[in-house]
């Protein structure tokens, strides 16, 4: 089994690195080596420098050396023109790395007169070739012998006669073609240029630019098919192969801190996800700028990088408003912690954004990723390409575990659970700010609309902005209704009062009725003493009644005695004493 | 297509004396090679010149297989190329002149005639 794969490896097409980021993902490689490539495009969608860069990354990176045969700029021209992107070509022709040859063909100057073919063009790519021992050639535009050489079957003959010299040369080549009205290149260079053939767009939609490539053909290779935003800036070309993301990306269960203690607690306590998506979505002026400073703040004092793109505002403008509730971002900046940038939503297209994004997020390495707001990219009637952007931009941070936040202005008349990048199904955890109007005043609510795989708090809570951050306070629901702000602060005055009152009437209570047990009691003793004052009255009175019926009974004894009475009757009083 | 030093040696040789300073027309022939096309365009180019031009003249045959880089300069692409040099302005053409009317046009000589 090894052994066949060996083989088929060493039978596949060899390629060319082009050294042009994410070009070379798109084709498996880069380009077909030996082969000629045809670019083609309209005016101004970057054909020459795809094949400069392309020749400058195989001298400085992959050691071959490259041929530029310019057929329309001039070689200061050219030298001018890339040395913006940070490539030195006197220094590469200095060092033998790269050949210019600059073609110029001036149709005044020529006249034609019987049989002529284009040997000479062929002597002077041979000899650059040879001088350098070029591996890879570039055609920029070809096609201006057309305008130069009037006799096209001449030419054309030529041309296919160059190609197969090319090949047999064994140089990897482009070949730059203007885009035709009906063909991929005015001339129908593609006729002679069949090995792989690259398009290069530069639409304009809305009135913003996005340059897209995409490989229209690809003979013997699999390729990426679909058109692929590039951009062009001081690094030169950068593809993105954007929408080979599939949902595949790990999760995590670990947790990050809002920055809002009260929001944790609602978060199971915990905070959000890593690399979760988080939406902060509600009307102008409820406070999601700061929801999300107080996340960036927090992350910056964990140690972690933010970056944060604000399309509305300036980083000192934000800065300085954060300044007033309390949050301090200056020094995180200084530190290198947070990034901010700073574009308008009109300045590029979508797909441009998407690049820009990926660029800036490949470069700076994030853990957490602010998109501030994200409304803003909602121009005219563009849906669906906002939320396929959005999707793209929610995969690639996914894939990189960077917990994203984004906020989300909604409008008040429609429903406020449908943001309006219409991105809700791509939400971990949704937060929803919305102002509450009661009594004349205008309060914020904030209450979690969903967060998957979590058990989060339902409870709306209102929002408050204080100088030291935002503060969640629980609202008064009773059977008055939901009561914010200041109603909330008279009814919770209202209910302290009442409490408070309550409280003394017990105490009233009480005492009152220590009182009149203070005084029944004395009462109580009062009348004992009085009893037993008569009782003790009543005894000696007893004992005197007694003591004078004895003394009675004994005279009676005494005088019978001196009588001598009766023995029975003196023994019958006797008994009866 | 080698180059054949000994032919293209041997055109140059054929190089026309120069007799009046002033009016010297310098032309030059590009060629790479000895191939039918160029061999018919100097045949042609001689006899235009003996005709016109007797005596003020000087033809420089130039073999690209052996010079290449001296198609560079006066931006030769196609084969075989008649630059005339002086008297300026420089002018082109290409082919193996063969039509020479076009070649006296080509080389503003017809209104000499």
């Amino acid at each position: 089994m090894k052994k066949t794969e060996h083989k088929l490896v060493g039978k596949s097409l060899q390629k060319s690195p082009t050294g042009i980021q994410g070009f070379d993902e798109i084709t498996g490689g880069g380009l077909p080596t030996g082969r000629p490539t045809l670019v083609c495009g309209g005016a101004g969608c970057g054909k020459t420098l795809f094949g400069m860069e392309f020749l400058v990354r195989g001298a400085t990176q992959f050691n071959e050396p490259g041929v530029f045969m310019s057929f329309e700029e001039t070689i200061e021209e050219l030298t001018k023109n890339v040395a913006s992107l940070g490539f030195d070509l006197e220094d590469l022709v200095r060092n033998k790395k790269i050949a210019l040859d600059h073609v110029h063909i001036e149709r005044s100057e020529i006249e034609e007169t019987g049989e002529y073919d284009l040997e000479g063009l062929f002597v002077r790519l041979n000899y650059a070739i040879d001088s350098i021992g070029a591996k890879r050639v570039v055609l920029d535009t070809i096609e201006s012998l057309f305008a130069g050489l009037p006799n096209q079957l001449i030419l054309r003959a030529e041309l296919r006669r160059l190609f197969h010299w090319l090949k047999d040369k064994g140089v990897t080549a482009i070949i730059t073609g203007e885009r035709g009205e009906e063909t991929l290149t005015r001339q129908g260079l593609e006729e002679y240029v069949s090995d792989c053939v690259i398009m290069l767009d530069h639409r304009v939609n809305a009135q913003t630019s996005t340059r897209r490539l995409r490989v229209v053909k690809y003979r013997g290779s699999m390729h990426g098919t679909n058109e692929y935003p590039f951009l062009i800036d001081e690094a030169g070309f950068s593809v993105l192969p954007v929408t080979s993301l599939g949902l595949k990306h790990i999760v995590s269960n670990k947790r990050v801190s809002s920055g809002i203690t009260a929001l944790d607690a609602m978060l199971e306590g915990k905070g959000y996800y890593r690399g979760s998506t988080v939406l902060v979505s509600g009307t102008a002026g409820v406070g999601k700028t700061s929801i999300a400073a107080h996340f960036a703040e927090a992350a910056c004092k964990r140690g972690e990088r933010v970056l944060y793109f604000c399309f509305e505002e300036s980083p000192n403008q934000l800065m300085r408003n954060m300044l007033s509730i309390g949050i301090k971002l200056e020094p995180w900046v200084k530190k290198g912690l947070l990034q901010f940038q700073a574009t308008r939503p009109t300045f590029y297209g979508l797909e441009m954004h998407l690049a820009v994004t990926h660029k800036i997020v490949s470069a700076f390495k994030p853990d957490i990723v602010i998109l501030d707001p994200i409304n803003t990219f909602v121009v005219g009637d563009k849906d669906m390409e906002v939320k396929t952007m959005l999707m793209r931009i929610v995969d690639f941070l996914k894939a990189n575990q960077i917990t994203a936040l984004f906020t989300s202005l909604t409008s008040s008349q429609g429903s406020l659970e449908s943001s309006d990048a219409g991105i809700s199904s791509l939400i971990d955890t949704w937060l929803l700010l919305r102002d509450i109007e009661l009594y004349g005043e205008r309060n914020r609510g904030m209450y979690v609309l969903k967060s998957r795989g979590m058990a989060n708090s339902s409870e709306i809570r209102e929002f408050i902005l204080t100088d030291h951050g935002v503060d969640l306070r629980e609202v008064y629901i009773g059977a008055r209704g939901v009561l914010t702000g200041s109603a909330r602060m008279a009814q919770e005055a209202l209910e302290k009062a009442e409490v408070l009152s309550g409280k003394q009437d017990i105490e009233l209570r009480k005492r009152d009725l220590e009182r009149k047990r203070k005084v029944l009691e004395a009462q109580i003793i009062a009348l004992q003493a009085e009893f037993e004052s008569e009782e003790s009255e009543a005894l000696k009175t007893i004992e005197t009644s007694q003591d004078v019926l004895k003394r009675l009974g004994q005279d009676n004894i005494n005088m019978a005695e001196s009588r001598k009475a009766d023995n029975d009757n003196i023994s019958i009083n006797r008994l009866k004493r | 297509m080698k180059p054949r030093k000994e032919n293209s040696a041997k055109i140059q040789t054929k190089k026309n004396p120069v007799t009046m300073e002033k009016d010297k027309w310098i032309l030059r022939l590009y060629v790479a090679g000895q191939t039918p096309k160029a061999i018919t365009a100097f045949t042609n180019l001689k006899k235009i010149c003996e005709e016109k031009l007797e005596g003020k003249f000087s033809i420089e045959v130039i073999d690209l297989l052996v010079n290449p880089q001296l198609g560079v300069e006066d931006q030769i692409l196609a084969l075989p190329t008649l630059v005339r040099k002086l008297p300026v302005p420089v002018r082109k053409i290409i082919g193996d002149l063969s039509n020479t009317e076009r070649v006296l046009v080509g080389l503003n000589l017809l209104a000499v005639s």
